[in-house]
């Protein structure tokens, strides 16, 4: 609704009809806390909560903000989208987590992007979308990762409104004195069909992984894609890899003509038995080289089980930008850099975008925070660390406290025990006074640390720190560390 | 030998080189700037498109900080991007820059096992447009090193494997057979004391422990400066000035 929107402290409720009855659909966080639910009728509601506010639902519009919803999924996160109306995205994310840093990086960045914009979701990952459904809704854990081939186990003290079943059939349940999901799965299945018909056999079966349940993949009108429906199913890989290659060929000639280049793709495969699988590739920049996407789509190749074989092979650049031509440099006036673009999506496509980065100086004296990541395509502003202090090559993780002997108040040890072995400081440098950044946190107001660089008799050099208050370090007492390891 | 006898042998050296699949213009060289150590290497300096092994001498076969300075100040030395590739994140980057590798120049990978950093190590070779690849790696087989060495010609680039090993007693395995061109260990030795208190420049033992078409040799220099150059040691302080200067002579 935008600027029209009416504030997040107001007791706001959605109004809808069920029959002659005007009953509430939605409620907003402060008229939950007052006790209104959905489902209730308004003039109850009017009754228990004399200020709120009513907007009349509108479920057209719902359905097409979810659409909404999944489609930007679609863009940012897996291949396989489905909304589950009337409030759920299905995201199948085989194949896609590793561009996102494991399954829990993933599932806790989705729900704190959609937190940032305001959508309070709940989200989980599960092996069968009928499991991930129930433990998305009525799991305490906004994000939680059901054991692989346990997801049954794990939803069956989740109540029975977690097993997608029309309301009636839910109540008729509960009248029979089933609370849980588990209790449902407990006795014989054969009376309840009989008396509830075959949906909750299927959703029963559904829920353990008995019965395969495909995903819809919601399909963007406007997205540049390429399809190939065969005749007889394929299934070897040299087959499948000849196919990509033509399916790319296709795309990349409609991309140059719309003057895109593909940022992600999705190569989809729908096998004989009516599942799918899929492929997703990520790029640090648009791509329009036919052998570059081959190159990467390729690789992954191997993840791909054809089964009884893939009827149809699907790829689609789910998401596309304006490639940006650059003019080539001549060898004349200055030298060619070499583009490192490629290697960067070959690399990040195998093993994680996130493991692949630069280290860039940060202004800060305390040597655990002048590093910090970014990107492996950022541009070079030529920024260094001050010159002058040497540093270790190896810098310990967390630095390890040592005994010393040392005379005080500013000299450095004579003697120390690191991992139980005592070595003689002959040579050393210092003190190096660095002092705590009161402007982070309140507890480094007295920090300091004095470093040290010492030799002992081997001719290893070590970073020390004498770690204390400014008074400790006046007097010379305080706790000895070791920091890490100098060439 | 007549001068005619070493247009011969040269010419059966291009001959066999070519049988291996290298081109002539491989033959490029990274020298390091000093006489001592460039006269011991065949062609006066590092092979460029070749594979090479670097590893710390005794407790630092497990920590590598001075290996790690070492392929450093070499990588330093190369043109273009230079590509890391590890497995524990315990590097300092302000020691690379301190060594010549400035932050911008280095891309890092962590990979997460030995297998994917093999792989990414390879990748890097065959792209081509790097200056140099390091990865520090544990385990090096004769087949993981035999690939390194083909990639690393197909893409001419330098490539250093800084050897890495989880544990003191593992470090017998360095003296296993690999590919690899030539083969380092760097030691750490006490420097040398400064007429103040103070630390002066780090010095290394450095061993050349194998090298194709060269032999074995060992060198003690001063650790790679601000540009990654390492300089001999002139041993002027611990040992009487006409000792070290012999043993000058018999290194050069």
């Amino acid at each position: 609704m935008g600027a029209a929107a009416p504030p997040a402290d107001k007791r706001l409720v959605l109004v809808g009809r069920d029959g002659s009855r005007r009953i509430l659909t939605a409620v907003s966080r402060p008229a939950e806390q007052a006790g209104l639910r959905i489902g209730m009728a308004l003039t109850k509601a009017h009754a228990l909560v004399p200020d709120i506010l009513t907007l009349p639902a509108d479920p057209a519009a719902d359905a097409a903000a979810l659409e909404r919803l999944a489609l930007w999924a679609l863009q940012h996160y897996a291949p396989i989208v489905s909304p589950d109306p009337p409030d759920g995205l299905v995201i199948d994310t085989t194949g896609a987590d590793h561009l996102h840093g494991g399954e829990a990086r993933m599932l806790s960045g989705l729900v704190n992007r959609l937190g940032a914009s305001g959508i309070f979701a709940r989200a989980a990952i599960a092996d069968t979308w009928g499991a991930a459904h129930a433990a998305a809704r009525f799991l305490a854990d906004p994000t939680s990762i059901l054991p692989t081939g346990a997801g049954a186990k794990a939803v069956s003290s989740l109540p029975i409104p977690g097993l997608r079943l029309p309301p009636e059939t839910a109540a008729g349940l509960h009248v029979l004195g089933f609370s849980t999901i588990g209790d449902v799965l407990a006795v014989p299945r054969a009376p309840l069909v009989q008396r509830f018909g075959p949906l909750l056999g299927r959703r029963l079966d559904q829920l353990q992984g008995v019965v395969c349940e495909p995903v819809d993949p919601l399909r963007d009108a406007e997205r540049v894609s390429a399809r190939r429906v065969f005749g007889e199913p394929i299934g070897a890989p040299e087959t499948i890899a000849r196919y990509t290659v033509a399916l790319i060929g296709d795309l990349c000639r409609e991309l140059e003509k719309r003057g895109l280049g593909a940022r992600r793709l999705d190569l989809l495969f729908h096998r004989v038995d009516n599942s799918l699988q899929a492929i997703r590739i990520g790029t640090a920049r648009p791509v329009h080289d036919e052998k570059r996407l081959a190159r990467l789509l390729c690789d992954r190749i191997e993840t791909i089980e054809p089964g009884f074989g893939i009827e149809i092979m699907e790829l689609s650049a789910t998401l596309a930008e304006p490639l940006v031509l650059a003019q080539a440099a001549t060898s004349l006036i200055e030298t060619e850099e070499a583009d490192l673009a490629g290697l960067v999506d070959v690399i990040a496509n195998r093993i994680g975008a996130r493991r692949l980065y630069r280290i860039a100086p940060v202004e800060s004296d305390v040597p655990e925070r002048s590093v910090r990541r970014i990107a492996p395509l950022a541009p070079d502003n030529g920024a260094t660390w001050p010159e002058g202090w040497p540093r270790p090559a190896r810098l310990l993780a967390r630095p390890e406290e040592i005994e010393v002997m040392a005379l005080v108040p500013d000299h450095p040890p004579a003697f120390f025990t690191w991992r139980g072995v005592r070595r003689r400081v002959t040579r050393a440098d210092g003190p190096e006074r660095i002092f705590g950044e009161w402007w982070k946190r309140d507890a480094e107001l007295a920090a300091v640390r004095d470093y040290f660089q010492v030799e002992d008799e081997a001719g290893e050099r070590f970073w020390l720190f004498r770690s204390g208050s400014e008074a400790e370090a006046l007097s010379g007492t305080g706790r000895w560390f070791l920091h890490g390891i100098f060439a | 030998m007549s001068a005619a006898a070493n247009a011969v042998v040269a010419d059966l050296r291009d001959r066999i080189r070519q049988f291996d699949g290298r081109a002539a213009g491989d033959r490029a060289v990274l020298p390091f700037g000093v006489p001592e150590i460039d006269g011991r290497l065949p062609g006066g300096g590092l092979a460029l498109a070749s594979l090479h092994e670097v590893c710390g001498g005794g407790a630092d076969a497990v920590e590598g900080a001075a290996a790690m300075l070492f392929a450093a100040g070499i990588a330093a030395r190369t043109k273009g991007q230079v590509l890391w590739c590890l497995t524990r994140p315990d590097l300092f980057a302000p020691a690379l820059a301190q060594a010549g590798l400035a932050p911008g120049r280095v891309l890092y990978v962590e990979a997460g096992d030995e297998k994917s950093l093999l792989l990414c190590f390879e990748e890097g070779l065959r792209h081509g447009g790097l200056g140099a690849v390091v990865a520090e790696v544990a385990r090096l087989s004769m087949t993981a090193s035999r690939r390194l060495q083909l990639a690393a010609e197909a893409g001419g680039t330098l490539a250093i494997a800084l050897r890495r090993f989880r544990h003191r007693r593992e470090a017998d395995a360095f003296a296993l057979p690999s590919a690899a061109v030539t083969r380092w260990r760097v030691s750490q030795r006490p420097s040398a004391p400064l007429p103040v208190p103070g630390i002066g420049r780090a010095r290394w033992l450095l061993e050349l422990m194998r090298c194709r078409a060269g032999e074995a040799a060992e060198f003690e220099v001063e650790a790679s400066d601000g540009e990654g150059r390492i300089a001999f040691s002139p041993r002027l302080a611990d040992r009487s000035p006409a000792a070290g200067h012999g043993r000058r002579r018999a290194a050069g």
